[in-house]
């Protein structure tokens, strides 16, 4: 096989890797900032739940994660449960996978918000009270003082925590291609079992560009909110 | 009936009894200053009084309403609250401007935030009204319009009035602390409160820059404006106080005329504070 279908290979390969890595991005923020807040609750019963989930959620491998979304449901319910397919119609996405694909995004989701959570709990601790309680004294309501006050702060002093942690889902999206998700890293290792050595290497460097580029950006948001101190 | 009138504040932390029934009145226009020794509970009235704090005993009274009864068996709403806040300005002792804000926006922050509640209550009683869609918006925008060129002429007399036009660009992280605290007063007054308070509003500061905003506060004496003023400058408090409050362990131990306190103190506490004061001035 020659160089351009198989670059052709590992693209279509890269599609699905950027595309769960950015969906769960889209779902594990949010989800990762109500966790926050849920084990941040005065509500001590929420609160203890919340970290008791993110206490396991990080004590365990994702890998370990993904088996458990994947299959468990299914082994449970007797094959009962079947994870949906979803219809997307879009060309370069397999529709055959796209089961084991959202087993994967899902797992991944779960996962990633609860290490986000952690990283926006310690950042909002970590913001001096007086800001709120200026805030406060100022008859701001407790949503502007977040969106107002302390988000921006917030965002400023988890940006490299949060660089670490999406450079590191970039390469943790590879575990997918364990449940049989067709993402670069799957490509790859079906050349190299063809005997193409250099593809492997090859699709390094696909990895390496990516989480290059998103070094570069998190460098340009470090920049951008460096005009104040917080 | 005095403009604000405290009775009986009591607050504990846990075990520690922090006030132990506080009675404090003050007219409209006046200074009073308060003093006392570290952990006497200055801090602590302060915040209870701007609703930072709930005391656990008391009545607080403003003007003739009631703003705070612990006998009241119900709790304020979040919008309440926010409200009987409004009635206090604070200044900390450590500032907390924000720092993602230049200095014109630290000081127009709260009032443009507020103008979206009115707005927001305005379109409420146009729509009681039954105008037409189109006319409410353009009311509206008139409203909005007018109300923002209020609040950035207010903002920039204050800047004038804190003598840092000069500075309405500049971010807290560029300012020295004696700049920081005067944006601070500026943007606790962009709210015209009733009773303006300092939390040892130069304590956190170099000494040679104490001056600048001493000066500022007052020139608000000299409005006649009413503040509360918690400090450790005794030069200071005996100029611009109306009355002196001396607190100790969380109760009132002396109160007076400036010159009494300072100058003819009765109770044993107060001697003992003002020489310990007075000997750490000598060093
Ligand atoms: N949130 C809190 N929880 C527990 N104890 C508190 C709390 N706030 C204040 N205290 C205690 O209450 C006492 C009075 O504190 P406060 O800050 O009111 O004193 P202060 O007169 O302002 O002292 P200073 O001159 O040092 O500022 C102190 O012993 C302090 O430890
Ligand atoms: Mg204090």
């Amino acid at each position: 096989m020659d160089f351009i279908a198989i670059s052709q290979g590992l693209m279509d390969g890269f599609v699905t890797t950027l595309l769960l890595f950015l969906l769960t991005l889209v779902f594990s923020l949010p989800l990762g900032l109500l966790v926050a807040f849920c084990t941040m609750s005065k509500f001590a019963p929420l609160r203890i739940l919340f970290k008791l989930i993110v206490w396991v959620l990080r004590g365990t491998p994702l890998m370990l994660q993904i088996f458990v979304i994947f299959y468990v449901p299914g082994l449970l319910t007797d094959g009962q449960f079947v994870w949906p397919t979803m219809n997307t119609g879009w060309v370069w996405f397999d529709k055959t996978v796209s089961t084991r694909f959202l087993a994967a995004l899902v797992a991944f989701s779960i996962n990633y918000a609860a290490y986000f959570s952690e990283i926006f709990r310690g950042g909002i601790e970590s913001i001096n009270k007086g800001q709120t309680e200026a805030g406060m004294v100022l008859g701001m309501t407790k949503s502007q003082i977040f969106f107002k006050v302390v988000l921006l702060q917030v965002v400023k002093r988890i940006l490299p925590p949060m660089s670490n942690e999406t450079i590191t889902l970039v390469k943790d999206t590879s575990l997918a291609n364990t449940i049989g998700v067709i993402d670069l890293m799957y490509k790859a290792s079906e050349q190299l079992l063809n005997g193409y050595i250099w593809v492997i290497f090859y699709a390094g460097l696909f990895y390496l560009l990516f989480t290059g580029l998103l070094s570069l950006l998190f460098g340009y948001i470090e920049k951008k909110l460096s005009y104040f101190k917080a | 009936m005095a403009y604000l009138t405290i009775e009986n504040f009591n607050k504990s932390f846990g075990n520690t009894k922090v006030l132990k029934g506080i009675n404090l009145s003050m007219e409209k226009g006046e200074v009073v200053s308060i003093i006392g020794s570290s952990g006497s509970g200055k801090t602590t009235l302060l915040r209870c009084i701007n609703f930072l704090e709930t005391p656990d005993n008391g009545v607080m009274m403003l003007d003739g309403s009631t703003l705070f009864n612990s006998e009241q068996n119900y709790k304020d709403s979040e919008k309440i609250l926010r409200e009987k806040r409004l009635n206090f300005g604070l200044v900390f002792q450590s500032f907390n401007l924000f720092p993602q804000y230049n200095v014109f926006n630290n000081i127009s922050l709260a009032p443009t935030l507020l103008l979206k509640d009115k707005l927001k209550e305005l379109k409420k009683q146009l729509k009681a009204q039954k105008l037409s869609a189109k006319e409410i918006k353009t009311r509206i925008n008139e409203f909005k319009e007018n109300e923002k060129k209020i609040i950035e002429q207010d903002t920039f007399e204050l800047l004038e009035k804190i003598g840092l036009s000069d500075k309405k660009d500049a971010f807290p992280c560029e300012l020295s602390g004696g700049q920081c605290q005067r944006v601070a007063i500026a943007r606790a007054l962009a709210l015209k409160p009733k009773i303006l308070c300092f939390d040892e509003p130069t304590s956190a500061l170099d000494p040679e820059l104490t001056g600048e905003v001493l000066k500022v506060i007052r020139s608000l004496k000299d409005e006649d404006r009413t503040m509360i003023i918690v400090t450790h400058e005794m030069g200071f408090a005996k100029h611009v106080s109306d009355k002196i409050v001396f607190m100790a362990d969380g109760i009132i131990e002396e109160e007076g005329e400036p010159k009494t306190i300072l100058e003819n103190p009765k109770s044993e506490k107060l001697k003992a504070f003002l020489h310990g004061v007075s000997e750490k001035d000598g060093e």
